[in-house]
């Protein structure tokens, strides 16, 4: 039987599709404002991510306004509950795209402090998880989820080497390159908290799909 | 612990198969709900636990029904000390044509559990256990017919309790109350489980995730799936279910 409610949760999937693709957008142009070094990408991100706050406002109103009309149930209450959820990691990952602009303006007059080969691989992976993230909810695919959650480790290392060969290769030797290597620093954190973020969505996305929580308990999703 | 078990349980109305193989094992002192469709047998399944069904022409059984671990279906078995122990509280109150007291006298009255000396303080007790005492200590002698429908629902509860039952059946209580009494007596019965084992059968899906703590659907006399209240409503196993409390079934 088709219901009416259907059309709402459609709504509502189409809202978080349209979240997610300016989310992504505003880490891939992040990211490209810190390789090609351009103030003007990084600050229509900053300009930008009010849009992203508006949509995830109308989103909690969509899903507060569905969970006290509708009293969802099973699958669409599962639906709901990751649509909160995913909204709320999808704002914050927009905020960590505005922080790493945020970073490469405060170092963008200045050469840079060394090549960049830890980060752009980071960034990758951080696109890539989002995307995967976000591929998985659209397409409701548990596998997707699964290869996606297995990048996260790739993330912590490449943070760890970035924040190693900053911390011991420069600021302890010389501190007077600190002003410039505390922001890449940083834009490392940023970018493996994207990573985290993403995890949190294909953790909510396998929970959506099969109804098993799977958060903090990822040997579940081998068997 | 189980209070209520079923094997292999099948009920026929003559030809008509409505009960399949059911299995079930029912928790003491939980409130257990049945959800289903119309004509699904939930009430056909909730009224062999005090065999009611026996009462119509026609009805075979097979398998077992065990109370206590003793089937009741047994040829031996006491039918009056069976409907002592598992009462039930149908769709409509049903108070007697008689006062509030000597309804809920009327129990321990035929079952000779009290002398008349010993009645009145069992009819407190009894109302007080449904919350009615205050409201009508002061009435007792009125007819029970005259009371708001909700109370006289109360007071049919108040009359099983009095005969000190262990199981109360409840098929479709709220179904004829409004929603500030429907939520009157789901606090009672979620008071009323502490001491008792309730079985309850709602079409109202809400008033079965809001009070019982395990959650049978039945479809076209098969029981599809029996679990914690908490899993049906959120990630039940099997997709009838689902279909069936999202309102997609139909």
């Amino acid at each position: 039987m088709l219901r009416h409610f259907d059309e709402e949760l459609s709504a509502l999937n189409q809202e978080i599709i349209k979240m997610g693709s300016l989310v992504e957008e505003a880490i891939y142009r992040s990211v490209e404002s810190l390789k090609q070094q351009d103030k003007k990408i990084a600050n229509a991100v900053i300009a930008d991510d009010e849009k992203i706050d508006e949509l995830e406002l109308r989103l909690d109103e969509m899903c507060l306004d569905l969970i006290a009309r509708r009293q969802p149930v099973a699958a669409d209450l599962r639906f709901i509950d990751t649509a909160m959820k995913i909204t709320t990691d999808l704002e914050r990952m927009a905020d960590l795209a505005v922080d790493i602009a945020e970073r490469m303006l405060e170092i963008a007059d200045q050469p840079l402090l060394k090549p960049l080969i830890d980060i752009p691989k980071l960034a990758v992976i951080a696109q890539n998880m989002t995307k995967g993230s976000i591929d998985a909810f659209v397409k409701r695919d548990v596998e997707i989820a699964k290869r996606t959650l297995q990048m996260e480790n790739e993330a912590d290392k490449l943070r760890n080497a970035v924040q190693d060969e900053l911390v011991n290769n420069y600021i302890v030797k010389d501190g007077s390159t600190a002003p410039r290597a505390i922001p890449l620093l940083l834009v490392s954190r940023h970018l493996e908290r994207i990573c985290d973020h993403a995890t949190n969505i294909c953790e909510d996305v396998v929970y959506m799909i099969k109804g098993e929580v799977v958060k903090h308990h990822l040997w579940k999703l081998e068997q | 612990m189980k209070k209520i078990t079923t094997e292999d349980l099948n009920l026929y109305y003559g030809s008509f198969h409505a009960l399949k193989g059911i299995g079930m094992a029912i928790e003491e002192r939980r409130i257990t709900a049945i959800i289903g469709p119309s004509g699904c047998g939930k009430s056909t399944l909730v009224r062999i636990f005090n065999r009611i069904n026996d009462l119509i022409e026609e009805v075979r059984i097979t398998g077992k029904v065990l109370i206590d671990g003793r089937n009741i279906y047994e040829p031996d078995y006491d039918l009056v000390s069976l409907r002592k122990s598992v009462g039930m509280v149908f769709q409509r109150p049903n108070p007697f044509p008689l006062s509030i007291y000597d309804n809920v006298a009327f129990g321990p009255r035929i079952h000779r559990m009290a002398g008349e000396g010993d009645l009145p303080g069992l009819v407190e007790e009894s109302l007080k256990a449904v919350n009615l005492w205050g409201d009508l200590k002061d009435k007792l002698k009125r007819s029970a017919l005259n009371i708001p429908l909700e109370q006289q629902q109360r007071l049919c509860i108040a009359r099983l309790i009095a005969v000190r039952p262990d199981v109360l059946l409840m098929d479709e209580p709220c179904s004829a109350l409004d929603p500030v009494a429907t939520l009157k007596i789901e606090e009672l019965m979620t008071e009323l489980k502490k001491r008792y084992t309730i079985v309850i059968v709602t079409h109202n899906m809400q008033q079965a995730a809001r009070i019982s703590d395990e959650t049978g659907f039945m479809l076209l006399g098969e029981l599809i799936e029996f679990d914690r209240t908490e899993k049906i409503f959120t990630a039940p196993s099997d997709k009838r279910t689902e279909e069936y409390i999202t309102g997609r079934y139909g």
